[in-house]
């Protein structure tokens, strides 16, 4: 009987999925340039989204220090983006700053293949580094958070000084060429477009695998009791790490593809705020459920520019409001509304899941202790 | 206790539910706003911005964040040109309808914006920007769809966009003559002090290269970054350089700081002259004029300046914003940016970006700060140059001027010892 219910279920769900990825897939039919630049930057923060997820909801490790490895990625594509538009001739802010031939660890990103590999590589090691010295030494909770804070501080305050090798405030920006193609042609647009859709779809699976497997059994059980897993024979700071580093990851992914889209990055998109807002779409989405986190990105930063473009003079204190509320009222954030909608529904059309529903609740009730 | 746990989950619920529907109600809004958008104005995207009785234009500056303070003030003058040539009869008989956007101190969020008010909005033009990020961000997306952008602030110059026009100063409108100016006054050694940023690396840059032709002397170079409020090593190294002259390129809130804990360290502006090129009226009211009298500021425009021109400019912006507002170098040029395009587009007898900027070149207004004009080369506009003081009621006294308006010259090619300064170029 339940088997059943829960293959239903099961096939619902992948029907919703299809359908959204269809919608998405489609989405340059419909939208206009703009909208579908807004919609493929939104679709890139959904990526550094995901990978919070499974480190946050999942693992249990809050990292406010995400921002860094999304700039990290950022930073790589557009360097390579960047000497792509200057041609034989140094990038202009070199020149203002007086160097007079490029720095060793900028040639690298000559070769676009290099470029992605290093955007990926360079987040992923940099997480590594950071779990093996913290999660192994058992340093975590707010310690751990406070620390990914402290990255993002040192981070910052590099690429801001170093102007002559990053770029300093001004970030990196106007690129013209993309493989020797027109970065802003309309071509370009959609197949980059496409391009983020299908990472983002392809990460969602990955993501999912991982939350499914013997392996998100092991990182929801460190989340919910770290020291139990170590009485059970697992070391749960491998696991952090690999998390840690995987997340780090994806954020340098959607980084990259951020900066395909927007044109732009600067140290201010690596710093505190954003990184905050990173934990932001998860939380309003709902932690712990890739979907939430997802739906969390895409709703958050269409109310972001959506109020803002209405309300260019109050915009800060409606977010302000939004945010509260779901916090207060909505701690399961928005996929947990919608769990407890279908329970509810459930609990009316009978009372034979009373098990299952049980059940969920001590899950969701472990989601808030983390 | 049950029953109050039900209470609050209803509550909840309930509230959830009603932000659900506003959300869609807004993304339903975005999206069949955006869905029409194209078929729309497909058939008439060039003229879509001056459909019927009026012409938009965008307002782009932070309102929200660290620089809202500043840029905020920016609108407002903006805004008032905007009422005043509409109360006048519009531009070629249209009214011009401002779309404000929020920048909020996020160059890649001014990107976004800047692609909105193109490409949405189908703006006729543009004013807007502070920072030199900010517009640095906005530059590409200008010259990708072809907008006009009047960026109306200070800068470091190096820079000509086909697509922009800069009404505020370039370094040899400011910092050169400045330098001359102190020079001139028997002041050799120099102590720079700057945020750390491209302005006041690129504006020290040239400072050296100039003191080392002239004849004066670097004694010292300082960053902090933008923020920084803790300046007593700072003023130490001061003293002990014994510099005849701070050359102050701090922005922001750093300046408060810096004055405040330069007055608790006794040095008063008899002691050790300053000259500030990031301080105007408006920061003066932020930092209290009792800390800055005395102290030295150049700019192209203050409120005292004395022409017909600004004598209404600043009666009118008091009427409008309240009588202890005060009006500053920026505000003036945003100001003056609107008057500007409008005279280039009723040149041009048209809001096409092509025909305003082939047409701008040469166009002549009598703005408060006295007569400017476009240069139709790097699209920069002549200015006056002006060395102030700081007076203890807040205003700035002019003690020297340029006598004419200076050409701009973004890339300094007119001064033999910036030769390695402008192979940008």
């Amino acid at each position: 009987m339940t088997s059943i219910f829960a293959d239903r279920r099961r096939l619902w769900l992948l029907l919703g999925y299809i359908a959204a990825a269809a919608v998405l897939f489609c989405a340059p039919l419909y939208l206009s340039d703009f909208r579908l630049n807004l919609l493929a930057k939104f679709l890139a923060f959904a990526i550094a989204a995901l990978g919070l997820d499974l480190l946050w909801g999942y693992t249990g490790v809050l990292s406010l220090g995400h921002g860094v490895f999304f700039g990290l990625g950022a930073y790589a594509m557009g360097m390579h983006l960047k000497l792509q538009a200057s041609g034989t001739r140094l990038p202009d802010f070199m020149d203002w700053s007086g160097l007079t031939k490029l720095p060793w660890f900028w040639e690298p990103f000559k070769v676009f293949p290099v470029a992605v590999a290093l955007g990926i590589l360079i987040p992923a090691l940099l997480a590594l580094f950071l779990g093996f010295f913290t999660f192994r030494n058992r340093i975590k909770g707010v310690y751990f958070t406070i620390l990914t804070q402290a990255l993002v501080i040192i981070v910052t305050t590099l690429f801001i000084g170093q102007q002559a090798y990053t770029g300093g405030t001004n970030g990196l920006t106007s690129f013209t060429k993309l493989l020797g193609e027109p970065l802003r042609s309309d071509t370009m647009k959609t197949v980059l477009y496409l391009a983020t859709v299908a990472v983002l779809v392809l990460v969602f699976m990955l993501c999912r695998y991982i939350a499914n497997s013997r392996m998100g059994k092991v990182l929801r059980a460190i989340r919910d009791g770290e020291n139990r897993v170590r009485f059970l024979g697992y070391n749960p700071a491998t696991y952090q790490m690999m998390t840690f580093a995987f997340s780090g990851a994806l954020a340098g992914i959607a980084g990259m593809l951020f900066v395909l889209h927007v044109g732009i990055i600067s140290p201010s998109m690596m710093g505190i705020v954003p990184s905050i807002e990173m934990i932001l779409w998860v939380a309003i989405g709902g932690r712990g459920t890739l979907i939430g986190a997802l739906i969390g990105t895409l709703a958050l930063n269409y109310a972001k520019s959506g109020l803002s473009e209405a309300y260019p003079d109050f915009w800060t204190i409606g977010l302000g409001v939004l945010f509260i509320v779901v916090t207060v009222f909505l701690p399961g954030g928005i996929a947990g509304l919608i769990r407890s909608g279908a329970e509810a529904v459930r609990r009316i059309r009978g009372r034979g899941n009373m098990h299952e529903s049980g059940a969920h609740s001590v899950l969701q009730g472990s989601n808030r202790s983390v | 206790m049950k029953r109050k746990g039900n209470w609050f989950k209803g509550m909840g619920l309930a509230v959830s539910v009603s932000l659900a529907l506003v959300g869609c109600g807004s993304n339903n809004e975005n999206n069949s706003a955006s869905s029409s958008a194209p078929a729309s104005s497909a058939p008439a995207s060039s003229s879509a911005a001056s459909e019927g009785g009026t012409v938009k234009v965008g307002i782009l500056h932070s309102l929200s964040g660290t620089m809202s303070i500043s840029e905020v003030t920016v609108k407002n003058s903006e805004l008032m040109a905007i009422d005043e040539i509409n109360a006048a009869g519009g531009v070629l008989g249209k009214q011009i309808e401002p779309v404000i956007e929020d920048g909020a101190s996020d160059w890649p969020t001014f990107a976004e914006k800047a692609r909105k008010l193109i490409s949405e909005d189908k703006a006729a033009t543009v004013f807007g920007g502070w920072t030199s990020a900010s517009r640095k961000a906005m530059l590409p997306v200008f010259e990708e769809l072809n907008g006009l952008l009047w960026y109306p602030v200070q800068y470091e110059g190096l820079e000509s966009s086909p697509n922009i026009f800069y009404t505020g100063a370039t370094t040899n409108q400011q910092i050169v003559p400045s330098v001359d100016y102190l020079l001139e006054q028997g002041k050799k050694k120099f102590f720079l002090l700057g945020s750390d940023y491209v302005f006041p690396r690129t504006a020290n840059k040239i400072i050296k290269a100039q003191l080392a032709a002239k004849g004066g002397e670097t004694v010292a170079e300082e960053y902090t970054p933008l923020g920084h409020t803790d300046y007593t090593t700072i003023i130490a190294k001061i003293k002990e350089a014994k510099p005849d002259v701070v050359y102050n390129t701090l922005n922001g809130d750093s300046n408060v700081a810096f004055f405040k804990q330069l007055k608790d360290a006794g040095i008063a502006a008899a002691d050790l002259t300053t000259l500030s090129v990031s301080i105007a009226e408006e920061e003066v009211k932020g930092i209290g004029a009792d800390f800055l009298a005395g102290h030295l500021v150049a700019w192209n425009y203050y409120q005292t300046t004395d022409t017909p021109e600004n004598k209404t400019f600043v009666e009118s912006f008091k009427a409008k914003y309240g009588a202890d507002s005060v009006t500053s170098d920026p505000m003036e040029a945003g100001y003056t940016a609107v008057y500007l395009w409008k005279a280039a587009v009723e040149k041009a007898g048209s809001f096409d970006v092509d025909a305003v900027k082939a047409a701008a070149g040469g166009i002549e207004f009598n703005a408060p700060e006295g007569k400017v004009t476009i240069d139709g080369e790097n699209q920069h506009i002549y200015k006056t140059v002006r060395i102030g003081e700081i007076q203890s009621d807040g205003m700035i006294k002019e003690l020297w001027n340029s006598g004419s308006p200076v050409k701009p010259d973004p890339y300094l090619k007119g001064y033999d010892w910036a030769g390695d300064l402008s192979s940008g170029s």
